[in-house]
């Protein structure tokens, strides 16, 4: 019966399948990471005020006409085919022997950062035009507004979409066996190809899969709560008088 | 007088939109001048240039005797200098009252955490919200929201506050609060420019009062002057509309 079957390749095979799960978390979890700042820094760049004229309007144009490049080029191809040509195209272009751990890594990250740049962007478009002209009617330049007022706030818009986005890292990873990662799909397609059980196999990788993005789920829940803080506040003198019992 | 602040033919157009014309206009140190006239005047665009949050087309704004429309002036430094406090309040959303007065303080002006929070305090007293310092903007109402705006722009010690038309969004019975507080303001000899729809706080606090239509200056003096004897037909075709409501 295939529950058995289940069963003994889990308790059979349980360090591969773990050591295949660490690795899709790993690749997901830093992929998502740089991606992430990938994506802030774009976003940034991208709305720095240009000057009327001058040289700086024309430096500023030319990076952003690059950046655009970038997003367009990795939203619209296929991440198993980016895998394939960065890996196996810059070991034949520049003879580079590319750590395959670290290809996937690279891999992920470039493709997630061309989707949060659009994510920061819309985050940033959604932050009230007030919050920026507050800043800078204080004396705020371009960082200081970005750092202390606009970021905060569009990290937390964001989360909810950079959540999505790790859970589907975290699935898509399974592409990278493409390139000989020994992530989760890779990890489970050797087993199966021992023991030709593939169901049994793949139902196995299937679950831990499921944990995996379950989990992150909820951990980015938690996390959002905590940002938006909590509902009530404490008036000073109600803290003072609190206090003034304790003494 | 000395003047803090003086605009020399300022002008400024949105496309083929001429919304300002030819403005020359001063603020003296201690006054307290409010801007008046019917919507799409220019009045807010007016403030909005004097600290840059639009950028003029052409003129002069001298202050400190540059003029800061010169290329490589240092505009944030400039601003530091101006207070505002805008219609929509425009609170930090992100930071709680105490950190809202702190955060320019500390970051552009360099002060130190203590010394800002002391200055932040003080200033927060006067608008009668020291006690609601964990507070986020979200929780306050609209007329306490308005007045950690106040303490936030005081809170960086300027040279003159701006206010831009700020009580228009406020409901009608949290008007008085801020008004009361802008009066007392008035009263400690602080420089202020203000954009307002309020006459009878015009009439009262104003050292100087501007009327504006269409883009320029039609008449200005003292509150007596423009709102008993006004000179220009279109200063009293004004006023007849706004007093007849």
């Amino acid at each position: 019966m295939s529950i058995d079957w289940i069963i003994s390749i889990a308790t059979e095979n349980w360090e591969m399948f773990l050591r295949g799960a660490w690795m899709t978390l790993l690749i997901a979890t830093l992929g998502t990471v740089f991606g992430a700042i990938i994506g802030l820094l774009i976003g940034i760049i991208n709305t720095i005020p240009k000057p009327e004229r001058g040289l700086k309007r024309i430096v500023l144009k030319l990076i952003n006409i690059i950046l655009g490049i970038y997003v367009g080029f990795f939203r619209g191809t296929p991440m198993i085919v980016q895998a394939m040509v960065v890996f196996y195209g810059a070991a034949q272009a520049f003879g580079v022997d590319m750590d395959r751990t670290f290809a996937a890594i690279f891999i992920v990250a470039i493709n997630t950062g061309a989707y949060m740049a659009e994510i920061v962007r819309g985050g940033i478009i959604s932050v009230d035009k007030g919050q920026f002209e507050a800043a800078q009617a204080i004396g705020m330049n371009h960082w200081q507004t970005m750092i202390h007022v606009v970021l905060p706030q569009v990290l937390r818009n964001i989360l909810p979409a950079t959540g999505n986005q790790f859970v589907m890292n975290i699935k898509d990873t399974s592409v990278l066996n493409v390139i000989g990662v020994t992530e989760l799909y890779f990890q489970t397609k050797s087993v199966s190809g021992n023991n030709f059980r593939y169901f049994e196999s793949f139902f196995v990788a299937c679950i831990l899969y499921l944990i995996m993005t379950f989990v992150v789920t909820k951990i980015l829940h938690y996390f959002e709560k905590r940002l938006d803080g909590p509902q009530n506040y404490q008036m000073i003198d109600d803290l003072e008088q609190m206090e003034g019992k304790k003494a | 007088m000395k003047n803090v602040i003086e605009i020399q033919h300022l002008s400024k157009s949105f496309g083929t939109h001429e919304v300002l014309k030819d403005i020359d206009f001063s603020v003296n140190k201690g006054e307290v001048v409010c801007v008046i006239g019917s919507s799409g005047s220019g009045k807010s665009t007016l403030l909005r240039c004097i600290n840059l949050l639009e950028r003029p087309s052409g003129g002069q704004i001298v202050y400190q005797g540059d003029n800061i429309l010169d290329n490589n002036h240092n505009i944030n430094n400039y601003r530091t200098k101006l207070g505002m406090v805008f219609q929509s309040f425009n609170l930090f959303n992100n930071l709680n009252v105490l950190t809202n007065c702190i955060v320019g303080q500390t970051k552009v002006l360099k002060r130190s955490k203590s010394d800002a929070e002391n200055v932040a305090m003080k200033y927060l007293k006067v608008v009668g919200l020291d006690r609601y310092v964990n507070a986020k903007p979200h929780q306050l109402s609209g007329g306490q929201k308005q007045r950690v705006a106040i303490a936030r722009a005081l809170s960086m010690e300027p040279d003159v506050l701006l206010f831009d038309e700020p009580t228009s969004a406020l409901d009608p019975e949290m008007v008085g609060e801020v008004l009361k507080v802008m009066k007392e303001l008035a009263g400690t000899g602080l420089t202020m420019l203000i954009v307002t729809h309020e006459m009878e706080f015009a009439r009262e606090v104003s050292d100087r009062v501007v009327f504006m239509d269409k883009g320029v200056i039609v008449e200005e003096g003292s509150p007596e002057q423009i709102f008993n004897h006004p000179q220009n037909e279109r200063t009293k075709s004004f006023l007849k509309r706004t007093f007849k409501q």
